[in-house]
């Protein structure tokens, strides 16, 4: 059975990889992510972020006042491109149309006059 | 020799006197940095970076990490067949994964002027020597099943180019150039440049050290205006927002990168798996263009993008992106560099103005810009490049290649 240890199970970074990211000095959470690409998968560092931040603290790389999460990038949620594809260009189209149909496939409730 | 010091610290101790400072710790900066440490040992002795944030937190970590030799100027062709070679052994040099693959850029032209540039284009790189050929809509259809190509009318094949994971590259050059004995100080900032009588410059840090430098390289990009303004240097870069987002990660379906000429839009797949993607996206009427770096993401961006992604390859519409950024690119007004001595200040080097284009390009540039830091032996792009064309009217435009 392996040994390794996965913190970031969305791209496979491991324990060993973050212990390269202190070795070389990296003490941030914004640094380590670009180091190891920690916290870039489906799970956007939901899962993972809290165990660097720990390792952080337990080792006396930073405190908890200094630690800062790295930028949370958008969509908050996932949406298929056919669904972003229906929202209008405020500056391409000067009055914007009601989309076709629901892009997200729901029940569509009629417009309101 | 200490690990700390490695991959840039806060803490990395600067000499006082310098022969070369480089300001930002990105990919140019570094390849310079590296290129000189490896290939001209003991020619440059005291070399040291200074970067105001962390390394890779600029436009060399927001790229889409694209190469390619399809340029519409023969300067720009051999420049980056330079690079991509360059690249083919750059893994084992610096001994780090860049997930380089070669899977080729695929150039589609829908309008009749795209058409055209296609063809223009193919002429100049069978003359370069580069294998760019042009394809039937059915032939890029093989290369890439699941595109719509009812609208293309020709397309543009060189299955030489090819995608980079961008952070591993930078950390992989600043790794190899602190080996060699470049100092790499980060989360410091240079507050200004004082000329000297000498020549050089002293260097005042947010730190509120002082350092004395015999040369200076401003390699910040699009954060170049703010520094050479302090010093009376006028130069017509400026920063421009450029949005990009990646999707979820995909089993390995596609080769190559696709551009869309006519909209600006490209995607690829990396080979960590997600669709990578961007688009040309003219600003909001009455954009006041600004100095300053501006980031962050928008809707409109994943609605232009998603509208032109599906149109070329309609099965995206079920795809989901992950997360989207934004990055500078830095803009030069006749689509050229600006690398060499300034207007009046020849001990500061710029290495600026890429125009987005900069990160593919920095392979061949740091070798190019190290040599001749070194020995003085010029290059035919570093005339072409240099700074001040725009004062003295020597502007030409040339290329009309750049996307995104």
């Amino acid at each position: 059975m392996s040994e390794r240890v996965f913190v970031c199970r969305c791209e496979d970074v491991t324990a060993s990889e973050l212990e390269h990211a202190f070795a070389a000095g990296l003490s941030t959470i914004e640094e380590i992510k670009r180091y190891t690409g920690f916290g870039t998968g489906p799970c956007q560092g939901k899962e993972c972020m809290a165990a660097l931040a720990r390792e952080l603290i337990n080792r006396g790389l930073s405190t908890p006042t200094q630690l800062r999460p790295f930028t949370a990038r958008p969509p908050a949620e996932p949406v298929s491109f056919g669904a972003l594809a229906a929202a209008p260009d405020p500056f391409v189209d000067p009055a914007p149309s009601l989309p076709q149909a629901d892009p997200l496939g729901d029940p569509q409730e009629p417009p309101s006059p | 020799m200490s690990t700390a010091t490695t991959l840039g610290s806060r803490d990395a101790k600067l000499p006082d006197e310098l022969d070369l400072l480089i300001i930002g710790g990105g990919v140019m900066g570094l390849s310079i940095a590296y290129n000189l440490a490896r290939n001209h040992p003991g020619a440059v002795k005291r070399v040291a970076i200074v970067e105001r944030s962390y390394l890779v937190s600029g436009a060399s970590g927001r790229n889409g990490g694209g190469l390619r030799m399809q340029w519409g100027d023969a300067g720009n062709v051999a420049l980056m067949r330079e690079s991509i070679e360059l690249c083919r052994h750059l893994a084992q040099e610096l001994n780090i994964n860049l997930w380089f693959r070669q899977g080729g850029y695929l150039f589609l032209a829908r309008t009749e002027s795209g058409e055209r540039r296609l063809h223009r284009n193919v002429a100049v790189h069978e003359q370069v020597g580069v294998p760019t050929r042009l394809l039937a809509a059915r032939e890029a259809l093989e290369l890439v099943p699941q595109l719509d190509v009812s609208e293309v009318r020709v397309a543009a094949y060189n299955p030489e180019d090819g995608v980079v994971f961008p952070w591993p590259f930078v950390w992989g050059y600043a790794a190899q150039a602190a080996a060699r004995g470049v100092v790499i100080r980060t989360h410091t900032s240079v507050d200004a440049l004082e000329p000297q009588p000498d020549g050089g410059y002293q260097a005042r840090l947010s730190t509120g050290e002082r350092l004395r430098a015999a040369r200076v390289i401003n390699a910040t990009g699009a954060w170049s205006v703010g520094i050479n303004r302090g010093l009376g240097i006028e130069l017509p870069n400026h920063p421009h927002r450029h949005e990009i987002l990646s999707s979820e990660p995909l089993k390995p379906f596609l080769d190559p990168l696709v551009v869309d000429l006519e909209t600006g839009l490209y995607f690829s797949q990396s080979t960590r798996g997600e669709i990578v993607t961007g688009i040309t996206l003219p600003d909001p009427p009455g954009l006041v263009p600004s100095h300053q770096v501006e980031l962050g993401s928008s809707l409109r961006f994943l609605s232009n993008v998603a509208r032109a992604l599906i149109r070329v390859m309609p099965i995206a519409k079920h795809l989901e992106p992950l997360r989207q950024w934004s990055g500078p690119y830095d803009m030069s007004p006749d689509g050229d560099a600006m690398v060499g001595p300034s207007p009046d200040h020849p001990q500061l080097i710029q290495v600026c103005g890429f125009t987005g284009h900069g990160f593919m390009m920095a392979p061949a540039v740091g070798r190019m810009v190290a040599r001749w830091l070194a020995t003085g032996e010029s290059h035919a792009m570093l005339q072409r490049w240099d700074p001040c064309r725009f004062r003295d009217g020597r502007m030409l435009r040339r290329e009309d290649m750049i996307i995104g």
